[in-house]
């Protein structure tokens, strides 16, 4: 192999960089991406870049002296793949060759119908849209959070903060129930209620209203109104993979993969949020959103790209962390294999505690919300559990 | 020399936050080493105390990031700048800390002097 295009200038295509170099490739490398960003840092944009204490220039990914040797240009869109000669197609025409694919195209915001156009309304995936929402949280404006996931929460805690007032709309009757449960859905529930933030759980948006100056007050199914200066859009993300329809690349809810990142074409690997590895430990597909997959599964699906995918252990269990009002929220493993959950240190009622999930005895998740020691410790014992697995 | 504690209170592969300004770490590795750096990662603000001590090397227990505990030295991103090290003293059992006179490479956002 003497050339890699690696789709995706985020962290999951620089890490696939890294790890080739790391892997002795001295190949030619081509990173293509979309945005016009060098690689930046995606969390921080709900909370320090909206608060202020980061600046753009700190969510740089690169550091000053490292030395890829890659050629990476920006501002342009892949829009199709030709699996037989591995060509990548970019919009406005050309095509990139290389003996392998690395796809990390990641995922864009959801949105609501309808909404598109607004002014006031904003979705949260880019530095960009982060930029651009940073600009019209001040203090005394009304904010409606559609969506009470990581994003919704995140921006919700920091808009709070900063002296907005916040309400924030879910559709479900619990928030977070898919990836945490009921029960510590709740709990994260109750953290917006302790801090003065209404949440409205089980509430559905008959239309998003404008006045003369943007978006005006938020209607909800069954009549009632909120009034709205600005309004976040936080209700998932969808996987970039339309542009592989006709690749041959196998595609269900993300790019489908082994659990070493190979795809269903020779010399296409994927990672990152458009990707959906086979995951040993539940037995089925999941695609993972969460930055540490993006981090540290590109070492395997490069190892994988290169041959030696034999040597690839299982991927860690996924790792989550979240800062909602001033806690520190981590989450590893999946809570949907569990069949029972205990609070092992800690209280639910002083919102510091570390839960642990099992099923038939054995840990499969857990949980912890500001505290960080016992948790780094039980995410070890969950990655020597996937490792004998 | 900043006394930190009898050597028989921090055993092998555990570690100590120090209250300082900045706060220092101070690790004993299963080797028996002990080693102290600042306390907090230089990505983002977390304490290396609580993070995974493996050989000679930490784990921040936030985002992954890893550092030689000897040098300093970033060997696993996301962290791009290494953390300052300490010279550490073990003398009649009782751990001491010689503070460096480096500057600290503090996350940003973070600042020596904000009581942390």
């Amino acid at each position: 192999m003497r050339s890699v295009t690696v789709v995706g200038g985020s962290l999951a295509g620089l890490s696939a960089v890294r790890a080739l170099r790391a892997a002795g490739f001295d190949g030619r490398v081509t990173v293509l991406g979309d945005e016009v960003h060098r690689p930046y840092d995606r969390p921080p944009l709900s909370k320090e870049l909206l608060s202020g204490r980061m600046s753009p220039a700190d969510l740089a990914l690169e550091s000053e002296d490292e030395a890829l040797d890659a050629e990476w240009r920006l501002g342009v869109r892949a829009i199709a793949l030709h699996a037989a000669d591995r060509a990548v197609e970019l919009a406005g025409g050309g095509l990139v060759r290389s003996d392998g694919v690395v796809l990390a195209t990641g995922a864009r915001a959801r949105t609501l119908p309808g909404i598109e156009g607004i002014p006031g309304v904003h979705t949260l995936r880019t530095l960009d849209d982060g930029l651009a929402l940073a600009e019209e949280l001040r203090p005394g404006r009304s904010l409606v959070v559609v969506g009470a996931g990581f994003i919704g929460a995140e921006v919700a805690s920091t808009a709070h903060q900063l002296g907005l007032a916040v309400t924030v709309l879910e559709a479900q009757e619990v928030p977070m129930a898919g990836p945490l449960g009921d029960e510590m859905g709740r709990m994260l529930a109750a953290l917006h209620h302790d801090n003065g933030v209404r949440l409205m759980c089980g509430v559905g948006i008959h239309a998003v209203h404008a006045g003369r100056h943007g978006v005006d007050r938020v209607e909800l199914v069954g009549g009632r109104v909120l009034p709205a200066d600005v309004v976040v859009v936080g209700v998932g993300a969808a996987p970039n993979v339309e542009w592989l329809e006709r690749s041959g690349v196998e595609v269900a809810n993300g790019v489908r993969c082994d659990s070493r990142g190979a795809t269903s074409v020779p010399g296409v690997v994927a990672v990152g949020d458009c990707a959906s590895w086979y995951d040993p430990v539940s037995g089925g597909h999941r695609r993972v959103e969460h930055w540490t997959g993006a981090l540290e599964r590109p070492a395997a699906a490069v190892a994988t790209l290169l041959g030696r995918g034999a040597t690839v252990g299982p991927p860690r269990p996924p790792y989550f962390w979240s800062d909602q009002y001033g806690r520190r929220i981590q989450f590893a493993g999946a809570a949907d294999l569990a069949d029972e959950l205990s609070v092992e240190d800690g209280s639910l009622e002083e919102r510091s505690f570390l839960a642990v999930y099992r099923r038939a005895g054995e840990p499969v998740a857990v949980l912890g919300v500001d505290r960080i020691r016992p948790f780094t410790r039980w995410r070890r014992r969950l990655d020597a559990l996937a490792r004998a697995a | 020399m900043l006394p930190i504690c009898p050597l028989a209170d921090l055993p092998r592969g555990e570690a100590l936050r120090v209250p300082a300004d900045p706060p220092l770490a101070v690790f004993h590795t299963e080797d028996g080493e002990v080693l102290a750096v600042d306390d907090t990662c230089t990505h983002q603000d977390a304490s290396l105390a609580d993070g995974w001590l493996e050989g000679c090397e930490v784990e921040c227990p936030l985002h992954a990031s890893r550092f030689d505990l000897r040098t300093g030295q970033v060997d696993a991103p996301p962290a791009k700048r290494p953390v300052r090290t300490h010279r550490v003293v073990v003398e009649d059992g009782h751990v001491y800390v010689e503070l460096s006179a480096d500057t600290p490479n503090l996350p940003p956002g973070v600042t020596a002097g904000s009581g942390r």
